[in-house]
């Protein structure tokens, strides 16, 4: 399968990328990883007349901290998200879903930032980004932009940025004491999630006194589950949390597909809701 | 057309390609490596793999603008020049890790990833950095007892 002909760019800065999608237009994509855009243009699901590659901006690539959050290059590949010493000590569950995410060969090439701009619903990072309160910085001819993830996934495939935009850095705010867990079922090693649900539980005393759950293909975009989250709230025990995570797909719109129903998926969120929670809040 | 340097196996080559040239096309059709074949096409089944830059990425969800400048190994770099195998290739050889081995050269190419990372792996761990690669004949045991024989052959080289 060959993709329909386009244009190719490889500028070596931010600056230059936003030029060159300026001048394009809409008929522009930019190609960071290329791991979902290239089968999608080898399937001819896309007809980009250009791609900009962003693969060799530098100032893209890589991972720093401040103060309160951890700024991540949107073009750091999986591989590197996983294995950075900073990601692991403040965003455990952002490390911890990234290697799941594919293969080792895909991880290699795919980005943090191509998935979380790709939105795919199916795809594990943006439900993990979503759960992690995290910011997407946008760079466009007007300047850069600071876009909550919340706000960012918009609908299936679609996110906030404007087309002439680069999504140049993510940004996770420490995660301090918090427990997390991202529990994926899917039916081959290397396939999408069906579902997937990525915890974070912060607990005190022995009780459960803030959870934050980011909800993966249980709807056009990532989702919180936020009915079980405010039940999450004071929760001790095993039987709390089961009560609790029944709430997990309300508000929820999961699809049917070969995959599984609607139901089944509602069932599922359910199901590893109640798993993450348990193995996030650690051993009773 | 964009220019491309790319270097393959160790010698320089430079060509003048669509944007829309995949690179395992490149290697196949362009420079005549057809040691490198062509599965799913839909980079779900890892047979095209190979190595950029010192990394295994799939060959068909790679366009060949993407490796200008790049070094990139196929399974045909492996060995010595004049023509022997490497220790990954003979552990194949010697474990009767293929069948029909259209994945050999995939497998091959994600195991050195895999044991470059991970010099002593378990088998566990075997099974999980080849999740990439798909085999239809063998079952994947002796694939996974061929890799951990070239990482005790690798272990045993450095001791």
């Amino acid at each position: 399968m060959i993709p329909a002909a386009f244009d190719y760019r490889r500028p070596e800065s931010v600056d230059e990328a936003v030029a060159a999608l300026a001048e394009a237009g809409e008929d522009a994509k930019v190609l960071a990883g290329g791991q979902s855009l290239l089968p999608m243009l080898r399937l001819r699901l896309a007809f980009p007349e250009l791609l900009v590659d962003v693969g060799r901006i530098d100032e893209m690539r890589g991972v720093r901290e401040e103060e309160d959050a951890l700024v991540i290059g949107a073009m750091t590949t999986h591989h590197d998200v996983m294995a950075d010493p900073l990601v692991r000590t403040h965003a455990g569950l952002l490390a911890a879903a990234t290697e799941t995410v594919a293969d080792p060969a895909v991880r290699n090439r795919g980005t943090l930032g191509g998935s979380l701009a790709h939105a795919d619903p199916a795809a594990d990072l943006p439900a993990v980004v979503l759960a992690l309160d995290g910011e997407l910085v946008a760079t466009g001819p007007r300047g850069r932009r600071t876009i909550p993830a919340r706000d960012f996934f918009t609908d299936y495939l679609q996110s906030a940025l404007n087309p002439d935009e680069v999504l140049v850095e993510v940004r996770i705010p420490k995660a301090g004491n918090w427990g997390f867990r991202y529990e994926k079922f899917h039916r081959a090693a290397q396939a999408w999630a069906a579902v997937g649900v990525a915890v974070l539980v912060r607990t005190d005393g022995g009780r459960i006194a803030e959870a934050r759950i980011g909800l993966t293909n249980m709807g056009p975009t990532p989702v919180r589950a936020a009915a079980a989250e405010a039940a999450l709230a004071g929760a001790e025990g095993p039987e709390d949390v089961a009560r609790a995570a029944q709430a997990a797909a309300e508000g929820t719109r999961p699809s049917s597909d070969l995959w599984g129903s609607a139901e089944y998926r509602e069932h599922m969120a359910r199901v590893l809701t109640r798993r993450a929670v348990l193995a996030a809040a650690g051993p009773a | 057309m964009n220019r491309i340097s790319v270097t393959v196996d160790g010698v320089a080559y430079q060509d003048d390609v669509e944007p829309r040239l995949l690179l395992v096309h490149y290697l196949r059709d362009r420079l005549g490596l057809t040691g490198t074949p062509i599965g799913c096409d839909t980079g779900s089944c890892g047979a095209c793999t190979v190595e950029l830059d010192g990394r295994s990425v799939k060959s068909c969800s790679v366009l060949a603008v993407q490796a200008d400048g790049g070094e990139v190994t196929t399974v045909q770099g492996l060995g010595a020049p004049t023509g022997g195998l490497d220790s990954l290739q003979r552990a194949f050889h010697e474990k009767h890790a293929l069948q029909c081995g259209y994945c050999t050269p995939g497998m091959i190419m994600a195991a050195r990833d895999l044991l470059r990372e991970n010099p002593d792996p378990t088998p566990d761990e075997v099974r999980h950095g080849l999740e990439g690669n798909l085999c239809r004949c063998t079952g994947y045991q002796n694939i996974v007892q061929a890799v951990l024989a070239a990482a005790r052959e690798g272990q045993e080289a450095r001791t």
